[in-house]
């Protein structure tokens, strides 16, 4: 007998306590998703760019969702050197096919991926890109080949089009 | 504070009690005495702190999106309403969570009057309070003003405008507050700022309030001094705790209804139109915890005078503790004080009433008698009581009244007298 | 406790009144039954998506809704235009842009993340073309007039000959329900002004339900899940609070003591 009231009370606590746990959980929930992105962030558009003035061998900076994206038009030799590396060398093996998908132009978030800098064109040991933060070396076609940075420049989602305009986005 | 040594019974618990006293707090906290015929009108200095918490943790939400700045101001409340994920509930509970706050507030200070707590040896608990009331008013005032929407910037212009009645300096004090010589983007950030730091004060006076509370303990329904611990005192946990968060369910019931169902009832529909200093909105009424000391200010035709009788109807409060002569604590022993009480309580909330009513014709006649016996009711009725008053015997102990057979006050009372 | 909640509910039932007593010499406003009222109330999408019609046919031309994006007409509890829709509605607006490279402004097919376009460059050009009266910005208009959604209702059907007695200037009209009865806009709708695609007859009543719907989605564009998420709240809290009667009473009754 009284061991079965005891186990009655035990379940009326143990229920309220779950039910309020529930509650606090739904409560704090809004609280942290409020930081999240905003429906207007979430929307933000992608960004067309006019390429038609960058010659070969010069690079354009674009800033696409608070970010620089570096729009190269790259040299006949750059694109060799490129396509050269093998892939065994590569810290982060991609192929320059699949990040260049038309040779001539290299569209590739301008953020290192060690802590978030911003590379500087044409420096470093691989005729690419330089990290000046801590010292990241990548080569023409944005991959990490010698430095802290664990991966290869992110290829944001892009498209031509027209044969001058690409679309961020 | 504590009313017996306390020692943890683990080694490391020992270690850090002996260096920062925490767990000797806790353990006062949850041991509290609290004496058990506590009503519930005894719940609502939880449910304060419940609010006082909502408030800030809402605040600092819609902090990290608000922009204080007239320009953009009210595009950031909209901002929050339409795209902040949530954005729209947590500013609803802020909004919504004032008046709530001031609900709970006036049903404690009411509760306080009731049954005497101001009394010795609580005075500085009760001051206290009507700082943090006070302090509570000035948040609620800098807040409305932040969404910039026109009650917002005829709200900051006519109470900033009040310090102008204050003779030589008035003017001077005026521009000094606005930082400029009209209400104007200067106002709105320092009333950001000051809006943000308020909140953190009452925050640091709850924790005083507690304190003074607790070195007397709670007065009671019965208002006599008990002896703690006692048999008529549970320990706060789980007793009271379980109370005050049943009230602290129901009350929230009726906060959750405002919030998702009638979010805007207790605002203004004006505010919702940008600040226009060009155009005044036809009716100026300040939010309804403040109507009283509005229809005070307005009963008064002078200027000086009126802002003077406004102020004072809060700072006698102060003053209570010395203006209420009687040496009985409750009311449930002051025939007579009870019915001053209720009609008090009837003024007020005739005050409130004419408060958000056109300042004229009969209106203002109920005004001006209304703030007459509210001044009355302290200055006069309350000294001359406690010497006139015949009060009924008090019981020796709060159990005697429950060992004589019911836990009622009434029937109680009613078998003392 | 029987006092307690008497008292309580006095209390919020004065706090009420004295809003509802606020405007008090207000007349009575046209009824009818609006779907988005009550514990579950929700938009009427066929009215949403008319009454932007009736927005972008009618209003727009003087009122502009500058806090609502073309994306919002695709999402949920809105008028729920598929995206596509939204895509066109939105391309068929020319936004302005800019600068570009050569520092000039152009314009451009609008986008969903695109704010509706306002009719006028400010405040000052809208009052200008309106005979020195500004045409409300409509995106919160239902929240910013004491009746709501019953006076904008009422509003658009309120107009009237003037009664003897009242003169009115050049581009001032008489409304019944306008504050004052003096209106500087006038009446905008009459049967049959917009072609309905559902085929709804669109009369003055209708247009004028639909387009208050509009915008009162337009202020509150979260009222459906607000309500939604307010029911489950309360249910949850009523569950809580049975429990914790419980568990108080059952904790009380260690002590000899009645609560």
């Amino acid at each position: 007998m009284a061991e079965k009231k005891t186990n009655r009370r035990d379940f009326l606590f143990t229920a309220t306590y779950a039910v309020g746990a529930v509650g606090v959980g739904a409560t704090v929930w809004p609280m942290i998703d409020q930081m999240n992105p905003d429906a207007s962030v979430k929307a933000l558009a992608s960004t067309e760019v006019d390429v038609s003035s960058v010659s070969p061998g010069k690079t354009i900076t674009v800033l696409w969702r608070g970010k620089p994206v570096f729009i190269r038009r790259r040299t006949n030799e750059e694109i060799a050197e490129a396509k050269a590396v093998k892939m065994e060398d590569l810290k982060h093996p991609e192929k320059d096919e699949d990040r260049a998908k038309n040779p001539e132009w290299l569209v590739m978030l301008g953020v290192c991926t060690h802590l978030g800098c911003v590379p500087l064109d044409q420096k470093g040991d691989y005729n690419g890109w330089f990290c000046p933060c801590h010292g990241s070396h990548y080569d023409t076609s944005g991959r990490i080949r010698k430095g802290p940075a664990p991966t290869n420049m992110e290829i944001p989602k892009y498209e031509f089009v027209d044969a001058n305009t690409i679309k961020i986005g | 504070m504590s009313d017996h040594e306390y020692t943890p019974k683990s080694k490391v618990g020992k270690w850090f009690n002996d260096r920062l006293p925490l767990l000797t707090l806790a353990n006062h906290l949850t041991e509290y005495p609290t004496p058990k015929n506590l009503n519930y009108w005894w719940t609502f200095g939880g449910i304060l702190t419940f609010c006082l918490i909502t408030q800030i943790v809402t605040g600092l939400v819609l902090a990290m999106h608000y922009i204080a700045h007239a320009d953009m101001a009210f595009d950031s409340v909209e901002h929050i309403m339409r795209d902040v994920n949530y954005g729209w509930l947590i500013r609803y509970i802020h909004a919504n969570g004032a008046s709530m706050f001031f609900l709970a507030v006036y049903i404690h200070i009411f509760r306080s009057l009731f049954y005497g707590s101001y009394k010795a040896p609580r005075e500085i608990i009760w001051i206290i309070g009507i700082i943090i009331y006070l302090l509570m008013m000035a948040a609620a005032f800098m807040g409305y003003v932040l969404p910039w929407g026109q009650m917002s910037f005829w709200g900051a212009t006519v109470i900033t405008n009040l310090f102008s009645a204050i003779p030589l300096i008035g003017e001077g004090i005026v521009t000094w507050l606005w930082g400029g010589y009209s209400v104007d983007n200067p106002t709105l950030t320092r009333f950001f700022t000051l809006h943000y730091l308020i909140p953190f004060l009452i925050l640091g006076l709850v924790v005083l309030h507690i304190w003074a509370l607790h070195v007397p303990g709670n007065n009671n329904p019965v208002g006599i001094d008990i002896k703690k611990p006692s048999k008529d005192t549970v320990p706060f946990h789980p007793y009271i705790v379980i109370k005050d968060g049943f009230a602290l369910l129901m009350f929230m019931i009726v906060f959750a209804f405002f919030v998702f169902y009638t979010p805007n009832i207790l605002g203004h529909a004006d505010n919702y139109i940008e600040a226009n200093p060009l155009v005044t909105p036809a009716h100026i009424v300040p939010e309804w915890y403040l109507l009283p000391f509005y229809a005070i200010l307005r009963s008064v035709p002078d200027k000086l005078l009126g802002v003077v009788a406004m102020l004072s109807a809060i700072l006698i409060l102060a003053a209570l503790p010395w203006l209420d002569t009687s040496k009985i604590r409750s009311a449930v022993f002051r025939p007579l004080y009870r019915q001053f009480y209720w009609i008090l309580v009837a003024d007020v909330l005739i005050l409130g009433y004419v408060g958000a009513m056109p300042a004229e014709g009969l209106y203002l006649l109920i005004a001006r008698i209304a703030t007459a016996y509210y001044f009355l009711h302290f200055l006069v009725i309350l000294p001359v009581l406690g010497f006139k008053e015949k009060t009924l015997p008090i019981p020796l102990s709060i159990t005697e009244p429950i060992l004589g057979g019911s836990p009622n006050l009434a029937a109680a009372k009613k078998k003392e007298s | 406790m029987k006092n307690f909640f008497k008292a309580l509910i006095l209390s919020i039932f004065f706090i009420s009144f004295q809003y509802n007593t606020n405007a008090a010499e207000k007349v009575e406003y046209l009824k009818t039954d609006w779907s988005f009222k009550g514990l579950f109330g929700k938009f009427d999408r066929g009215a949403l998506q008319r009454g932007y019609q009736v927005y972008t046919e009618v209003c727009s031309s003087c009122h502009s809704m500058k806090y609502l994006s073309y994306r919002n007409l695709a999402e949920k509890g809105g008028p729920e235009f598929t995206e596509a829709q939204a895509k066109a509605i939105a391309a068929s607006f020319e936004v302005k842009d800019g600068p570009n490279a050569d520092g000039d402004m152009f314009t451009r097919p609008g986008k969903l993340s695109d704010k509706f376009i306002m009719p006028y460059e400010n405040v000052q050009a809208a009052q200008a073309a309106n005979g020195g009266a500004y045409p409300p910005d409509m995106s919160v208009l239902v929240k910013a007039r004491g009746g709501g959604v019953d006076y904008i209702y009422s509003l658009l059907q309120g107009y009237e000959d003037p009664p003897v007695g009242v003169t009115l200037d050049d581009g001032v009209y008489y409304n019944k329900y306008m504050y004052g009865n003096k209106i500087k806009m006038a009446n905008q709708l009459s049967d049959g002004l917009v072609e309905y695609n559902d085929g709804t007859s669109a009369t003055v009543e209708q247009m004028s339900k639909d387009v208050t719907t509009f915008l009162m989605w337009a202020a509150e564009p979260h009222l459906e899940s607000r309500h939604r998420m307010g029911f489950k709240a309360i249910v949850y809290l009523i569950i809580l609070t049975v429990l914790v009667y419980f568990s108080m009473k059952r904790i009380w009754s260690r002590i000899e003591t009645k609560i």
